[in-house]
């Protein structure tokens, strides 16, 4: 009796990572593809049978994008605007956080009711209006749309409101009665404590910013303000004017400040994540 | 200091009153703190609000006077098949991916916590990294991988003598393409999230189910399950306005697919204002937009949400 148990315990465990695997490798091929991609020529894209890696196999696709199709530009552009708006994203919100964890004020309840229920409302709706005040404020074709509207997010500020909860009072009671200004408090005392929590919160900033498509979209119109996602869709043309080699390329390099962004921050990036899904 | 002195003949709600004035007074930084977000949300959320009603009901091309039309946009959209269409592909890919995504990610969470599996850290990683992938990205790889002529996939297929699947052409597969597509992106985030959800989980519980004669399977229904529903969900809800909401993985991959087969509600309100100009009947599609999400969330909370 005691053995069979044993043996099927081992045949499922063994299951099991036999599915983990063939997950993983799903997971794992399109990047795979992708780099392959790259380095090919364009007659080897759909080519029968298919390489992994060619003999023809150069960097000839990358130095392209450098030289022709300005990819320090494209990628300083989407650095500076990914930078940008999580920086001041964060400050916002940790800000507007402090405000509501460590203050007692008329209406704090009201007011942060009303701050979670505008996160209820879909985008789409004020897509086209806020495309016209845009336009009427001149910031079409620049990067302010991206970085200046959603700098107050609602979400940060409910992360680092709840954050903040946890900080201990009487480090703040202690510097109020010492005279200290309320921002000073959050520029000396508050900041140095949430620091983990603004790596994650910005991590979730910057990563959206970075990956963002349809407000870029809608926004930037000269090739020299794209950011990389526009880039790698002007790639894409009808059937057959495809650059796909470049379009993996330019792919590939997208990839690679996340990956190594998430590779060095994993707690904070999780931590980031699940704030809001999970309690405690 | 100004400090609150009683004075005699006053009422108690000029005494309430100063006491708030008072308040308001003390609190400023306060106030100065959460400023930026009403002030942003009256410029950029509010405002926008209402102007999006007002454009709702005009005929405004983006140029020139707007101009009031009344409830023309709402009645033009009520024979819109496309946006309609739009809308059944929401529910048919909700229907495709959702179930199988946060079955597999709750799954997958359990297997990973319960210390049977060696490599935690290797697997979660793994499986978590295509969300950092931007979807154009992804679209594109993966529109080369199902090509019907020699991508990858259908090469594969080849080798187990199965004809080339049109997994971008045909109708269905293309719906299916596209969850393969999502399912891949947000796996290892719901994952992820269900992973945090376990772990809040006190062990003791599942050992005393198995004490009670459970196997895992029950074990798992009936104690796991059920002690995760906030957090499945949250999940469910995020997926419901993320399967309406999709935009750059759809464009991407199928541009809309095969005779609007997967166009999404967000691609088709994107042609309408920023293909045609056409903002005021954009802005009444979007309104009833929003309006049918809305709802369908507060349902979702309504009939899933209760305590168990």
């Amino acid at each position: 009796m005691l053995s069979t148990r044993r043996l099927v315990r081992g045949l499922t465990t063994s299951l099991i990572y036999l599915v983990l695997i063939l997950l993983c490798a799903f997971m794992i091929l399109p990047f795979i593809w992708m780099l392959s991609t790259s380095f090919k020529m364009p007659d080897e894209v759909f080519g029968f049978p298919p390489v992994l890696i060619s003999r023809k196999a150069s960097f000839m696709n990358y130095t392209y994008l450098l030289e022709q199709k300005k990819l320090l530009l494209i990628v300083g552009n989407t650095f500076f605007v990914s930078l940008s708006s999580s920086l001041l994203s964060l400050f916002f919100c940790s800000l507007a956080g402090y405000g509501f964890a460590k203050h007692k004020f008329p209406g704090r309840g009201p007011l942060f009711s009303f701050l979670l229920a505008t996160m209820v409302i879909p985008g789409a709706v004020t897509m086209v209006p806020v495309f016209i005040i845009m336009r009427t404020l001149k910031w079409v074709d620049t990067f302010l749309p991206l970085i200046i509207p959603g700098a107050a997010s609602a979400f940060g500020i409910f992360f680092m409101r709840q954050y903040i909860s946890s900080i201990n009072d009487e480090l703040i009671d202690a510097a109020r009665i010492d005279g200290a200004g309320e921002f000073s408090i959050y520029s000396r005392i508050i900041l140095p404590i949430i620091s983990p929590g603004l790596v994650s919160l910005g991590l979730i900033f910057f990563m959206g910013s970075w990956n963002n498509y349809l407000w870029p979209l809608i926004i930037l119109k000269s090739p020299d303000k794209f950011t990389i996602p526009l880039a790698i869709a002007s790639f894409g043309g009808a059937v057959g004017l495809t650059n796909y080699n470049a379009q993996m390329a330019m792919s590939v390099i997208s990839i690679i400040p996340l990956l190594i962004i998430f590779l060095a921050f994993q707690k904070r990036f999780v931590e980031g994540i699940t704030a809001g899904a999970v309690k405690g | 200091m100004a400090v609150a002195r009683t004075v005699p003949n006053v009422r108690p709600a000029d005494t309430a009153r100063r006491l708030t004035w008072q308040e308001i007074l003390k609190a400023r930084w306060a106030y100065f703190f959460i400023a930026p977000f009403y002030l942003s949300y009256a410029i950029f959320g509010l405002y926008p609000l209402l102007f999006s009603i007002y454009l709702a009901l005009s005929d405004f091309k983006g140029l020139g006077t707007i101009r009031f039309v009344g409830l023309d946009n709402f009645r033009r959209l009520a024979l819109d098949r496309v946006f309609w269409q739009s809308m059944e592909n929401g529910v048919l890919l909700f229907i495709l991916y959702v179930p199988v995504m946060l079955f597999l990610s709750l799954v997958l969470a359990v297997l990973l916590n319960s210390g049977r599996v060696r490599g935690f850290r290797f697997f979660r990683t793994l499986i978590f990294v295509p969300y950092i992938t931007n979807m154009v990205a992804a679209g594109f790889t993966f529109k080369i991988l199902l090509a019907k002529t020699n991508g990858l996939v259908n090469i594969a297929l080849g080798l187990l003598s199965i004809p080339p699947v049109p997994w971008l052409e045909d109708v269905w597969a293309a719906r299916i393409s596209l969850s393969l597509l999502i399912i891949w992106a947000w796996l290892g985030y719901n994952m992820v999230i269900m992973l945090a959800g376990l772990q809040t989980i006190p062990a003791d519980l599942t050992e005393a189910a198995r004490v009670d004669g459970a196997n895992s399977r029950q074990a798992f229904f009936h104690v796991t399950v059920p002690l995760m529903r906030p957090v499945i969900l949250f999940c469910a809800v995020m997926s419901t306005i993320g399967s309406f909401g999709l935009f750059t993985e759809v464009l991407t991959l199928t541009g809309g697919g095969p005779m609007n087969a997967t166009i999404t509600p967000i691609i088709r309100i994107y042609g309408v204002a920023f293909g045609s100009l056409q903002f005021g009947y954009a802005s009444a599609m979007a309104y009833t937009f929003a309006a049918i999400i809305f709802m369908l969330t507060i349902l979702q909370y309504r009939f899933f949400g209760r305590e168990g």
